[in-house]
């Protein structure tokens, strides 16, 4: 097993550095560069060579691209073009705390519920109360997050005004203050996520019912609770921590919309601002962040599933 | 699917393959809807009622009447005209992209996994590389460096979604590459693509029509997503995403601006929904190793 988790952790970290490729290799091909960026219609040739030696840009590009990624690893991302001077590693820092909190509680609350309804619908296969749940889940799945975040505001921001509809707090107000604000962007966060983990419990859960051996538990006689809760659950929810592990992915994306809708100030609306000033250091930073994170989980659930699986562990010596 | 199936006439291929059809309940009101949503696509230049922006300040937030049977948006503008206007550019990027994507991945997937070794390791570290970018986040740094023309929303689409793709190609194409007639077509060396193409493809082209109906339900809320964002389609051209970004506000006031485009956004994704769960149904498509 250590062996194992040495080797797939080798593995994530040899993505990360492709990912840090990528992202940098996208803005280097991309035309215009920072200084032309900075400068917009105040370019001149010599005022553009000027700053491009300033910020040395000047530089070839692998000598810049080690630069920037020796930076990124000290926690070191450069400056931000829109904020002057103002360094991207503790703006980032600042806004995480909201979105932090914002995903752990969407997680806590998304997890267990989507694995509730999951398994009662696979269980209540073609009963009405799993038709109900399954034709829910896909509408919500094909609606847009921020409509679902629009609807909450009108029903609990505007019609029975209970919550804040807008944020207006700072990233750095006390937990108390910002709690009541985190309460409906998780809750558009919980549903998008318990829909799509929902319909993965619910299919495995309904193939491995479906399987010889759990017939046969059932026909030597065990009773059917036993049978499910020590033949086909276990077996049946192994694939889903892939899939809430893609969730929780998601999440990063979902977390840039769900903070616009709401005006949250965390790391997702920060995205958002710096791809209207084309603030390309704090874009960069934050796709790796993102990639960061989704690597993180990744490796997370696949140890996990290895750990949990025999057979797939003895597969992969 | 199977290789090995004995052939069969075509019309107990067609026989059997309704009766599969009618197995899965959802498949032919999504192929109807989905008819629908492609021809109201097509047809909406020639047949809308008004033009999509022409602004009428007499008839701001007006609600559904005999002549604006949508209602209209706070400049007065006719709402049924731009809801049926604001899909063109969403499907045609959805259907284009997820097609591109699909075809793209498909390829290098099945190649790379007919090929193995050295070129199939490098090529999926690249493909996890760019999956590994969460999808939005990968959108909006192309669209930082290239701006928000539809080329660039249609590229990166392509991006983020293509590497999936390959993923699930090279799944299907694993489970053809130990058969006999894989094994047979390397020993008669035969080239590598035309192995990948002539053999291993026309065995996943399922699995790949199935891909295509989710790819493109997902593009169509992506482009929807980026719009909302400001980074999309740029107003005043109609959009659904953006008609429900800008008519969000004024939800209490008049629900129908948000209402009528989502209802055909959120028609159209639960039809690609349908056929693509449809699909797999009838071709017997195994819908675990789906990535993004």
């Amino acid at each position: 097993m250590l062996r194992l988790v040495i080797q797939r952790g080798l593995l994530a970290l040899a993505t990360l550095v492709l990912v840090s490729l990528v992202i940098f290799g996208a803005t280097e091909v991309l035309p215009g560069d920072v200084a032309s960026a900075i400068l917009g219609r105040e370019a001149t040739p010599a005022r553009l060579a000027a700053l491009r030696a300033e910020l040395g840009l000047d530089q070839p590009a692998p000598s810049r691209y080690f630069e920037w990624l020796g930076g990124a690893v000290r926690g070191d991302f450069g400056r931000s073009l829109a904020r002057p001077a103002a360094p991207v590693g503790p703006l980032i820092a600042e806004r995480m705390r909201v979105t932090g909190w914002l995903a752990l509680i969407a997680t806590l609350i998304g997890v267990p519920l989507a694995l509730g309804l999951g398994i009662s619908a696979g269980l209540l296969r073609d009963h009405p109360a799993d038709l109900a749940i399954s034709v829910v889940a896909l509408v919500a799945q094909s609606v847009p997050e921020f409509v679902i975040g629009a609807l909450l505001i009108l029903a609990f921001g505007i019609t029975w005004p209970i919550l804040p509809a807008v944020t207006v707090v700072s990233s750095d107000a006390p937990l108390a203050a910002l709690a009541p604000n985190l309460v409906l962007p998780a809750a558009t966060l919980v549903i998008v996520m318990t829909a799509y983990v929902l319909r993965m419990v619910r299919g495995s859960l309904i193939d491995v019912l479906d399987s010889e051996y759990i017939h046969m538990a059932t026909l030597k006689g065990l009773p059917h609770r036993r049978v499910i809760a020590a033949h086909a659950l276990p077996n049946a929810l192994l694939p889903t921590i892939n899939a809430v592990a893609l969730t929780v992915a998601w999440l990063i994306g979902g977390v840039v919309v769900v903070e616009t809708v709401f005006n949250l100030p965390g790391v997702g609306r920060l995205m958002v601002s710096a791809v209207e000033d084309r603030d390309l250091p704090l874009v960069q930073a934050l796709g790796l962040l993102g990639a960061a994170c989704y690597i993180g989980i990744n490796l997370l659930a696949d140890l996990a599933t290895l750990w949990l699986s025999p057979r797939l562990r003895a597969r992969q010596r | 699917m199977s290789a090995a199936a004995p052939r069969r006439p075509w019309a107990a291929t067609a026989w059997h393959a309704w009766r599969r059809a009618r197995r899965s309940p959802g498949m032919l009101p999504g192929m109807l809807v989905l008819a629908l949503h492609l021809m109201a696509a097509l047809a909406a230049p020639l047949i809308v009622p008004h033009s999509p922006t022409a602004i009428a300040p007499e008839r701001a937030l007006a609600g559904p009447s005999p002549a604006h049977p949508f209602g209209n948006d706070r400049f007065g503008r006719d709402l049924l005209s731009r809801v049926m206007l604001g899909g063109r550019i969403a499907i045609a990027i959805g259907l284009t992209g997820g097609a591109i994507a699909v075809l793209l991945g498909g390829l290098v997937g099945v190649l790379v996994g007919y090929l193995g070794g050295l070129t199939d390791e490098l090529v999926m570290r690249l493909v996890d590389a760019l999956i590994a970018i969460p999808g939005l986040l990968l959108l909006l740094v192309v669209v930082t460096g290239l701006g928000n023309g539809y080329g660039v929303i249609l590229l990166a689409m392509v991006l983020s979604y293509a590497p999936g793709a390959a993923r699930v190609a090279r799944a299907a194409a694993h489970e053809y590459v130990p058969r006999d007639f894989i094994t047979a077509a390397r020993a008669r060396g035969e080239h590598a693509l035309a192995v990948a193409g002539l053999e291993l493809w026309p065995n996943v082209v399922g699995v790949l029509l199935v891909e295509f109906a989710m790819r493109t339900s997902w593009i169509v809320l992506s482009v929807s997503g980026l719009s909302f964002l400001g980074f999309g389609v740029n107003p005043p051209t109609p959009d659904w995403g953006l008609m429900i970004a800008e008519n969000r506000s004024m939800l209490a006031l008049a629900p129908w601006g948000v209402v009528f485009p989502l209802a055909a956004m959120a028609t159209l994704v639960v039809a690609l929904n349908l056929v693509a769960d449809g699909l797999a149904q009838l071709l017997g498509v195994d819908r675990t190793t789906e990535a993004r």
